[in-house]
């Protein structure tokens, strides 16, 4: 592996295209730390949101009243704002609004910090696009199953959970890899609070050595295999789940 | 409507009724919040802007928000400036780009196809920093200097996400005409450059509105993001009026004021995106 490492240090020398984030102990530490933050707050969001989804299309079906005073104007607040204004808004006047405990410095942090915030922040504006997916997959089942799943005697909510949400879920499975694919852009917000993630960690390394652009090709290299992943997955799930005769 | 009875047919046929029935209702919902941000704006500028000047007291949250509306406004016109340069110009080479992704020439299409996906799948943030930080300040050409301030390398930023995207919305709606069409213009003589620009191009066209209106939303609700970079749009004024404040008891309405802005501007678009989208589908 070193060796590996120190071929980047020969490249260096040899034609000045400087990687320190891949030859030096230091920037190394820290580059993958970045992503690793970065990581995490992905997988957090996706778990987050697609489990609030699930509930919020739950209530937009089948209790249309509530769906109309709670969940639309929610949905169509946090899709029609900037989610930079939506992650200040909760980092700057919601954890003000925190109570503070007190940190091992002697200091006072707000109970969830700007990690927490981002993830609650990011979540609820993910959320806002899955519930609508999910809603328009669960209207693309036919009629006729859920006629069905009545006539058996089925309660609304085993008709929700046994028919509806596994037939819908695929439907929608394109149109949520798209908000999760926007939600992997959007986690490079939390730059703005400086929560360590990738882009944070590179502009810091590019601050300390000077090597803009590198770091910025490193950049585009990074979320793309980041997207890649994310779209990957969501493949591996669309083609574990197919049924036959309903391929699209 | 899930529960309605009825072959999925009749399902389909009593939509299409139902939105054509309810277009003028659905233009309503999207007039309505622009008068209702004229109207507040209005109000809070003629109420607040001239009680600003009884020095050592202070004022009401309202009446603060109102004596940074001016200024606010100021800033939100410069988002409003940036997104329509980012669109146009974006659009225009992304467009280019889309052609190109389209072409039958196969290293042409492969380089293309890999840039788009390059700056497709990179957050807006780091495009604008790729912007701000690889451009310089001022550059000589033929001997004409030409600057290139902030505000102007956000723009840049944001229409590389234009263009990119808007690659791929050519590239999409080229692909999604049949393939029908194309033999059917070619068994009626026309040339390979005729079939496109009068046949294909056009049928594109209205597939493209819904997604380019899609994209226009996203891209103004990323515009404050140029505040990271030091522009003074309405994110960047926010700051610095709840900086000069430094009242907590306003940053909470300040923030949710800004919020209201964008939604009053953003909703509309939304709303039109949605009802195109449902009428090219169901009808054409």
């Amino acid at each position: 592996m070193d060796s590996l490492w120190l071929l980047f240090r020969k490249l260096y020398d040899n034609t000045g295209f400087n990687l320190p984030f891949l030859y030096d102990g230091f920037e190394r530490s820290r580059f993958f730390a970045g992503i690793g933050t970065s990581a995490l707050l992905i997988i957090t969001c996706i778990a987050g949101s697609l489990l609030l989804g699930v509930i919020g299309a739950h209530l937009k079906i089948f209790w249309p009243r509530a769906g109309r005073v709670v969940v639309d104007p929610i949905v169509n607040l946090f899709r029609n704002t900037p989610p930079i204004i939506q992650l200040y808004f909760f980092y700057f006047a919601i954890g003000g609004l925190l109570p503070k405990v007190a940190t091992a410095g002697g200091g006072e942090a707000p109970i969830i910090g700007a990690f927490g915030l981002t993830v609650i922040s990011l979540t609820i504006y993910t959320t806002a696009f899955n519930i609508e997916s999910l809603r328009a997959g669960v209207e693309a089942v036919p009629a006729t199953m859920v006629e069905a799943a009545e006539a058996l005697g089925c309660t609304s909510w085993q008709i929700y959970c046994r028919i509806l949400l596994p037939l819908g879920f695929r439907f929608s499975l394109p149109s949520l890899t798209n908000n999760l694919v926007d939600l992997v852009k959007q986690t490079s917000l939390a730059y703005a609070i400086a929560v360590p993630e990738i882009l944070y960690v590179s502009t810091q390394i590019m601050a300390d050595q000077f090597n803009v652009t590198e770091t910025m090709l490193t950049l585009l290299v990074v979320y793309t295999a980041l997207v890649s992943i994310v779209v990957a997955v969501m493949r591996l799930i669309e083609r574990a789940l197919a049924m036959p005769g309903y391929e699209r | 409507m899930i529960f309605s009875s009825g072959p999925p047919q009749a399902a389909v046929s009593r939509q299409t009724a139902r939105y054509s029935g309810a277009s003028r209702r659905e233009w309503l919902h999207l007039l309505y919040p622009i008068v209702l941000a004229t109207v507040i704006s209005m109000a809070l500028f003629v109420l607040f802007t001239d009680s600003t000047v009884r020095a050592g007291e202070k004022l009401s949250v309202l009446a603060t928000l109102g004596k940074w509306t001016p200024l606010l406004a100021q800033g939100f016109l410069l988002n409003l400036v940036i997104v329509n340069l980012a669109m146009a110009t974006g659009t225009l080479y992304g467009i280019c780009l889309g052609l190109l992704a389209s072409s039958h020439v196969v290293p042409v299409q492969r380089i293309v196809w890999i840039l788009v996906q390059f700056f497709r799948n990179t957050p807006t943030l780091v495009l604008l920093f790729l912007a701000a930080y690889m451009l310089p300040s001022s550059m000589h050409i033929l001997g004409v200097e030409i600057s290139f301030p902030d505000w102007v390398k956000a723009i840049i930023g944001f229409s590389l996400k234009v263009m990119a995207n808007v690659a791929e919305i050519v590239r999409g709606a080229i692909q999604s005409v049949p393939n029908a069409q194309w033999e059917a213009a070619e068994s009626l003589a026309f040339r390979r450059s005729q079939i496109f620009w009068r046949i294909i191009l056009p049928q594109c066209f209205k597939r493209m509105l819904p997604p380019w209106m899609n994209l226009y939303g996203v891209t103004f609700t990323a515009t404050p993001l140029a505040a990271i970079l030091g522009v003074n749009e309405v994110l960047g004024y926010t700051l610095m009026a709840l900086g000069a404040e430094s009242r907590f008891d306003l940053v909470v309405p300040m923030y949710l004021y800004v919020l209201c802005w964008f939604y009053l501007f953003a909703y509309p678009v939304t709303r039109l995106t949605q009802i195109l989208e449902r009428r090219f589908v169901l009808i054409g």
